[in-house]
């Protein structure tokens, strides 16, 4: 494409791009250029099989999501939409893992960032825990997404003289900055062991981990007891250090002013830590661990100013954690959405914080709000993968306002190559009393039978929409063919119509005349006659069909049985027979003989009628 | 219910079928084939599931199907049997009926035989929506409305209905029953010359459309139908050309039923609503309490019949008592799902696929 200029146009999901013949200067270039489009993705992950697992199950949550019940009030809903958030949480982690084993490493650390951007949301907003419980759940999530401490641990512990390893200590203290006292403790034992002079330090400092009071939400305890019980232990960590209780052993003293919150000593293991939330997190556990919602803001602003040392701008992975951080969903969703180049992860999110109630319903320019604007583009995005398509159809069902619409123009264009995927789009269309639709797409699949020469699937399509027009279309097909080749095709069609032959005036004239047929075949003269008369006197038949009629009825009229059986209504018949000669003879060209034969016909039998007729019965 | 595995695997499935197992080996089937469909190149998959010796490190994943070989297939796969142990054939919405061939240790699958545009109209190709084989004759029946034998003299039926042909099912050596989409069976005799149908049922109303049809393992007269409405009838071919029994079953399409293979007494339907039916009668006298009312020669046999037993000579299935009933049906998947397209019994052992694009097993199905 190079050197060229080139035209787009937009499509759902991508855009087509294709080579002009445009120049800047100078005439239109005469040489023909490739004939070909190009087709550019912009989403190509939901072309990956193991994302698609993802889009899969998450679709399952999602759809159970909106089947709760309404009447309950949003807070004893709370715990319901907490194990939902751990549910869409656990399916991203199962594909995280699916994509390790293989060979997408570029995925993972996209859906590693989104599970960490998702776990905070859950605690912080869904799960919206007061202070004291706050501080727990935000140390969870740290230890969820810090899982090296426990492959180095078991290293260390593993390796034949753990005390000796290199990363001893290392470990020892990123326990300690995790807040996991009782690991920290085992592994400290181990040094003490080997020194029994310097076991008293060793016990004192064992005694301080274990004495850390961590708040209990389902006790007894009150926030204020705790936090009053947590100041003395502060304190007294505090005066260790002040009277260098541990100023023989440098390890020790570090932990030490770990213990009493000392972000210096902290900053000094960034490597430890890993990340500046990581930081803000051990800060708040030695610190401040009654921390309030509301604070929450103020400690993560200087702990990523103080951990990130302006060296380079923040990702957009922490700005993202800082709009969390200062409870500003929509900032979050913002952010999100320019950051991924898929919807699935702020369509889902969106649509979760709005069943929790927790967002403010401000009306977007195009009418819908947030949580619809964002399900509707992805749902769309959905329809543009020539599979997942049948997903979105539930996205679409649960948009109030523009879901419908979008659904229709969506359905419409839906390729159908089989039968069977005609059938499963119009039971979608059915189920949602899309008529218009269902009409469009059976003419369709019916037009295309009819051009295939297939009569019988053509008027199963027409009965299924109910198209009166089309199946007449067919009829005068099947009765093309008859004047054509004087029998009839398609016999195991028109012998069984039953009801639907109802469905249109020139089907019933079908099935009627080839039941006609049929009775004179059988030599069923006296009803074949009737249903000949039914079928003029009705008026239902083609005028082109007249003449094919009166002619059928000539050998009828001369069987015996046939004027005894019409002995009644012989006159009626001769006059309805007359009448519609009359009108022929006017308008039509017709071959000569036939006409001498009708007419004889016909006189022949009004002489007779008028006979029978004037004959008084004894 | 509870031992139902779920593994999602990319794909829509279309088809599934159990790898037939030795007539002497006394275990659970551990081997089944997928087919996909609307995906932009689709797959025929062997998944292998069970104690063959899998290294699996929890219980979890004992259930797990693992992906033991696969191959690409041109079209959707609309139907897929296997012929024997070693092959199976499928048949594709390109109108192509091809043989595929599993080697050595289930490792590879590979193409052995296509019979390409099999099924088409004058100037395009048409699909081929149902091929059955029973060893070593293949039939197949497509869109186009042509019913195909595969042998040395390879004798096709043309125009052997005008509509669309949806499934096709062997009733003895030389004879096939088929369906379509104006609500008819057909029977077709093989030994006869000539392009007409032997037999054509249908129920009277409305003509809707039927899908799917299996016959009765043990009683050759004896055939299930599931069609566009939902309705399961049991046909008795013998016996004039109306359905014995009407039940009511599922709220859309109902895309396959079966009988179970060795337990005629239990049938398995599934549909595009996303549920999956298990059927049990009771053997004996009992009845299903919503059979229509019928002849009385039926009822003077199963009078006599030995209770008890699928060694009775009639089947549960068409006894006429109606007054006492005894058909339970059972959900068995745990939840509503996109629409379940296929299934397959064998022992005690029931996969499934969804439009979900999900396989369901279960491994202990109570027959």
């Amino acid at each position: 494409l190079r050197q060229r200029h080139v035209g787009f146009e937009w499509g759902t999901g991508d855009i087509l791009v294709y080579e002009t013949n445009f120049k800047l200067q100078g005439a239109g270039s005469a040489r023909s250029g490739t004939p070909s489009v190009h087709v550019v993705r912009k989403d190509e992950d939901i072309y990956s099989p193991i994302l698609r697992k993802l889009f899969n199950e998450s679709h399952h949550i999602f759809v159970g999501l909106q089947n709760i019940q309404e009447d309950l009030p949003s807070k004893n809903k709370k715990p319901q939409f907490v194990s939902i958030s751990k549910n869409y949480r656990s399916v991203i982690r199962a594909c995280m893992e699916e994509l390790q084993q293989g060979a997408g490493a570029c995925c993972v650390s996209i859906l590693l960032a989104i599970e960490l951007i998702w776990n905070l949301c859950e605690v912080l907003f869904i799960d919206a825990a007061p202070a004291g419980v706050l501080l727990l759940h935000l140390l969870d999530w740290v230890r969820l997404h810090k899982a090296d401490v426990d492959e180095r641990a078991r290293e260390v512990l593993q390796s034949e003289s753990p005390t000796h390893h290199h990363a001893y200590w290392e470990v020892v203290i990123s326990f300690v900055l995790q807040g996991r006292m009782d690991e920290a403790r085992q592994v400290l034992v181990k040094q003490a062991n080997l020194q029994p002079a310097s076991r008293p330090i060793y016990q004192l400092m064992d005694s301080l981990l274990q004495k850390m009071p961590i708040f209990n939400p389902g006790g007894t305890q009150t926030l204020t007891e705790f936090d009053v019980k947590w100041r003395h232990w502060h304190e007294e960590c505090d005066r260790c250090l002040q009277d260098n209780s541990f100023a023989s052993n440098r390890h020790l003293e570090t932990i030490c002013k770990i213990l009493v919150g000392d972000e210096d000593t902290m900053l000094e293991h960034k490597e430890l830590l890993g990340t500046w939330y990581h930081f803000l997190v051990s800060r708040l556990l030695y610190f401040h661990p009654t921390v309030k919602p509301s604070e929450l803001h103020y400690y993560a602003q200087s702990s990523m100013d103080m951990f990130l040392d302006f060296r380079s701008a923040p990702e957009p992975l922490d700005s993202i954690l800082l709009a969390a951080f200062e409870f500003d969903i929509h900032q979050v969703i913002k952010d999100c959405s320019i950051a991924l180049n898929n919807w699935w992860f702020v369509a889902h999110l969106t649509d979760l914080l709005d069943h929790c109630k927790l967002l403010q319903s401000h009306n977007l320019h195009f009418g819908s709000n947030l949580r619809e604007f964002l399900v509707l583009e992805y749902a769309s995005g959905l329809f543009s993968h020539h599979s997942l398509w049948q997903l979105a159809v539930d996205y679409f069902d649960h948009c109030p306002e523009f879901g419908r619409v979008y659904l229709e123009l969506q359905l419409e264009r839906v390729p159908l190559e089989t039968e069977r995927k005609a059938l499963k789009v119009l039971r979608i269309c059915e189920q949602r009393q899309m008529n218009e639709q269902v009409r469009s797409i059976c003419k369709i699949m019916a037009k295309r039978a009819l051009s295939n020469n297939r009569l019988g699937s053509a008027l199963s399509w027409s009965i299924r929409a109910k198209d009166a027009a089309f199946a007449t279309l067919i009829s005068e097909r099947f009765l093309q063919d008859y004047c054509k080749r004087g029998s009839f095709s398609d016999l195991d069609l028109i012998d069984n119509l039953g009801p639907a032959m109802l469905l249109s005036d020139r089907l019933t004239f079908l099935g009627k005349y080839r039941e006609f047929h049929r009775l004179y075949g059988e030599k069923r003269f006296t009803e074949a006659a009737k249903l000949l008369l039914s079928l003029m006197t009705a008026k239902i038949a083609p005028r082109s069909f007249w003449m094919t009629l009166l002619v059928d009825a000539l050998p009828l009229l001369e069987q015996k049985e046939v004027l005894e059986e019409l002995f009644i209504s012989k006159l009626s018949v001769s006059l309805s027979l007359s009448l519609s000669a009359v009108c022929l003879f006017q308008d039509e060209d017709i071959e000569s003989t036939k006409l001498e034969l009708l007419r004889l016909a016909l006189a022949r039998n009004l002489a007779m009628a008028i006979v029978k007729e004037g004959t008084v019965e004894a | 219910m509870e031992s139902i595995n779920a593994k999602y695997v990319s794909q829509k499935i279309s088809k599934t079928r159990w790898r037939p197992v030795h007539a002497a080996a006394l275990h659970q089937p551990t081997c089944f084939a997928t087919g996909s469909w609307d995906n932009e190149t689709n797959q025929v998959c062997i998944w292998g599931v069970g104690e063959t010796g899998m290294a699996c490190e929890d219980d979890e994943l004992e259930g797990d199907p693992q992906l033991l070989c696969e191959c690409k297939h041109g079209g959707d796969v609309l139907d897929l049997q296997f012929l024997d142990q070693e092959r199976l054939i499928t048949a594709s919405s390109t109108g192509a009926v091809t043989i595929y061939k599993i080697h050595a240790d289930s490792q590879s699958l590979s193409v052995a035989h296509v019979w390409d545009r099999s099924h088409h109209y004058q100037r395009a190709s048409a699909p081929c929506t149902g091929v059955v084989c029973s060893s070593p004759d293949v039939v197949s029946v497509g869109e186009d409305g042509r019913v195909i034998l595969y042998k040395a003299d390879q004798r096709g039926i043309k125009n052997a209905d005008s509509s669309t042909i949806h499934a096709v099912t062997f009733l003895r050596t030389t004879e096939v029953l088929t369906v379509n989409s104006i609500g008819q069976l057909k029977l077709w005799d093989f030994r006869q010359q000539g392009n007409e149908p032997a037999q054509i049922l249908s129920l009277t109303g409305d003509r809707v459309p039927l899908h799917c049809v299996d016959r009765h393992p043990n009683q050759q007269h004896i055939v299930a139908t599931g069609g566009q409405d939902g309705m399961l009838c049991i046909w008795d071919v013998r016996q004039g050309n109306m359905p014995f029994s009407l039940m009511e079953a599922h709220s859309a399409e109902m895309w396959e039923v079966h009988f179970h293979p060795t337990n005629p007494d239990h049938l398995f339907t599934c549909s595009e609503d996303g549920s999956l039916l298990h059927w049990e009668t009771s053997s004996g006298l009992d009845t299903p309490s919503f059979l229509q009312s019928r002849n009385t020669s039926i009822m003077s046999r199963s009078a006599a019949a030995p209770a008890g037993g699928n060694q009775s000579l009639i089947s549960a299935w068409l006894n006429g008592d109606s007054s006492k009933g005894r058909l339970e049906t059972t959900h068995m998947l745990p939840s509503q799902t996109l629409s379940v397209n296929s299934l397959d019994v064998l022992g005690q052992c029931l996969v499934c696929g969804t439009d979900g694009e999900a396989v369901y097993i279960n491994r202990q199905v109570p027959v």
